[in-house]
């Protein structure tokens, strides 16, 4: 069996967990095993339809009051309850901030080593095979793991959506008991960035803006086409974070984020190398640079040579036309 | 209160990587090696911790020989003490190893502790996992990916990052946190603190002697093989009037890439 960790935010499944989830079919059916997911909470049946029609046949729903709020040690606990009773062969999560956090914990609880954040993952002789980028992307490592289950976590925004199906499979519920006196971290609250922007990992579009925008007052410009693009958030190089013009959560590369979104558009970015590392699996990359030696432009499948102060707001204009 | 910090040598960022295929390893020669920047922060915020309550920061890494000078870089910012656990093979890419010797290690040496900080993933083999792993085998609670730290008595609050938000995190210690980019700015070493940390004596332990067995330093991760990632392709590049430029872009987007 494969065994799929459903993530929520705000009550709804993540779109990285119907990414794994996918996979999680296509790998079930190479393989020749049943798919199955699980959700952590309280009273989250009604989201058993969705799940099904990515293609899961069983859903656990594990249940305890303290699952309302995501802690990582419960969520082990819980987690590492199924995994002993059903015994999984491979188990996937989302390399979101959670499944990051959580995905090592379960590890140590099965005594299993862990692939993290995967772009790949192959069936070789019956034995799984899982890829991933070191050094941010500047290289890919293939390793397969020695001990069972086999748990990995799914890089979001690289596996393609299967397509839905509406199917039925069975609802299984499990009330799990923790123990009383555990000395537990726990959430006291969630401090949603301004604008509620969308985080550059979960992002369709990317926006990036680097050292030629000059002043921070200039992102601006950046946010606007994003308001434009659907799915889309704004990004920025090494130096323009180190500037203080942008918060590092938006930083793409080495030290900030490796993404792999359909579009990269890199205006006023170089491409210093621990930069080209975090953003090169884009699918399409666009850049603007005034600099026509620039190194963003060996990578880009688009560039403009240009001041991006002209360009970006004609960019608008044309963006608006073919958006209407 | 005495904090443990974890460190790692790694590739300096701007470095361009080049593999062995036959030896499934990174070509080491002609790379210039750093502190883990990520790790950089959490040595700074032990120091500041440590400075405003008292007790002891020690900086522990697992490695090669090599791998003293990082400690040194340590001592030199501040560190009250170093210890290299010697391990005779080179990357395994395998956190469960790692995490496993570094909680055995805490348990015999220091059982002290009243948190143990990390930088939240290595810049390199990008596991992210040692810190939570640790945190299990030790049943400590954990805040990983955190922005800011304050600790009050035997407890704490972290903030940590999540897609397009920060959790606030409480959490009673002992713990485990690991370090993002933004919870401060490192200091740089005095020279004071170089010439110090160079005449500082550093214990070496080999992890063979922490009393593991030998499957439990058997690296359950097996690498079947290294790549460079896909080389791309330059594209079209234009010049001209902006109003020009930018609609040919937009028409290259829209219906050639057709990605908006």
């Amino acid at each position: 069996m494969i065994l799929t960790y459903i993530e929520l935010r705000d009550g709804k499944i993540k779109k990285a967990s119907l990414e794994a989830l996918s996979e999680g079919r296509r790998k079930a059916a190479e393989l020749n095993q049943q798919l199955a997911a699980v959700v952590l909470g309280v009273g989250k049946e009604g989201l058993a339809p969705e799940i099904f029609a990515y293609g899961a046949s069983q859903v656990y729903f594990l249940e305890n009051p303290a699952f309302k709020q995501y802690s990582t040690q419960d969520y082990a606990f819980g987690l590492a309850a199924l995994a002993k009773k059903i015994a999984p062969e491979v188990i996937f999560f989302s390399a979101t901030a959670l499944g990051k956090d959580l995905a090592p914990r379960l590890a140590v609880k099965l005594g299993v080593s862990l692939a993290s954040d995967c772009t790949q993952v192959i069936v070789k002789e019956g034995r799984v095979e899982f890829t991933r980028p070191i050094f941010a992307g500047k290289a890919l490592l293939s390793v397969t793991l020695k001990s069972s289950p086999k748990i990995a976590t799914l890089r979001p925004n690289v596996f393609p959506l299967a397509e839905a199906t509406a199917v039925l499979g069975d609802v299984i519920k499990e009330s799990i008991s923790l123990p009383e006196d555990r000395p537990r971290a726990w959430v006291a609250d969630i401090l949603e960035e301004q604008g509620g922007e969308l985080d550059v990992s979960e992002a369709d579009v990317i926006i990036s803006g680097g050292r030629g925008m000059k002043a921070p007052e200039n992102f601006d410009l950046l946010r606007q086409l994003s308001a434009l693009i659907p799915r889309s958030a704004v990004g920025a190089s090494r130096s323009a974070v180190d500037s203080g013009w942008i918060g590092h959560q938006h930083q793409v590369g080495q030290t900030g984020k490796t993404v792999s979104p359909n579009l990269y558009m890199a205006f006023g970015i170089s491409g210093a190398i621990q930069h080209l590392a975090g953003m090169s699996s884009s699918k399409v990359i666009v850049a603007v640079n005034k600099d026509p030696d620039a190194p963003i432009f060996k990578v880009a499948d688009f560039g403009v040579v240009g001041d991006l102060f002209q360009v970006i707001p004609s960019l608008k204009e044309e963006l608006k036309k073919v958006l209407a | 209160m005495n904090i443990l910090v974890f460190v790692k040598r790694v590739p300096d960022t701007e470095s361009k990587i080049r593999l062995n295929p036959g030896a499934n390893a990174v070509v080491e020669d002609g790379l210039n090696f750093i502190l883990s920047p990520y790790d950089e922060y959490a040595m700074e915020e032990a120091l500041r911790i440590r400075n405003a309550q008292g007790g002891k920061a020690t900086v522990v890494t697992v490695g090669r020989d090599e791998s003293l000078v990082v400690l040194r870089k340590c001592l030199a910012m501040g560190a009250d003490e170093a210890v290299l656990l010697k391990d005779p093979l080179p990357e395994t890419y395998d956190g469960l190893r790692t995490a496993r010797v570094i909680a055995r290690f805490v348990e015999k040496k220091y059982p002290d502790y009243g948190l143990l900080l990390f930088g939240k993933q290595s810049v390199g083999a990008d596991n992210a996992q040692v810190p939570s792993m640790v945190a299990e085998f030790l049943g400590l609670p954990q805040v990983n990916v955190v922005v800011k730290i304050e600790i009050t008595g035997d407890a704490g609050v972290a903030y940590r990052e999540i897609e397009g938000a920060q959790e606030k995190v409480a959490f009673p210690l002992p713990a485990v946190v690991s370090a993002q980019k933004g919870l401060n700015e490192p200091r740089y070493e005095t020279l004071k603190g170089i010439m110090m940390a160079k005449k500082k004596e550093i214990p070496i332990i080999p992890i063979e002697e922490l009393g593991l067995s030998p499957e439990e330093l058997g690296p359950q991760i097996e690498i079947t093989g290294m790549a460079m990632p896909p080389v791309r392709q330059a594209g079209r590049v234009v010049t001209g009037p902006p109003e020009e430029t930018s609609k040919q872009l937009a028409g290259f987007l829209h219906n050639d890439a057709k990605v908006i």
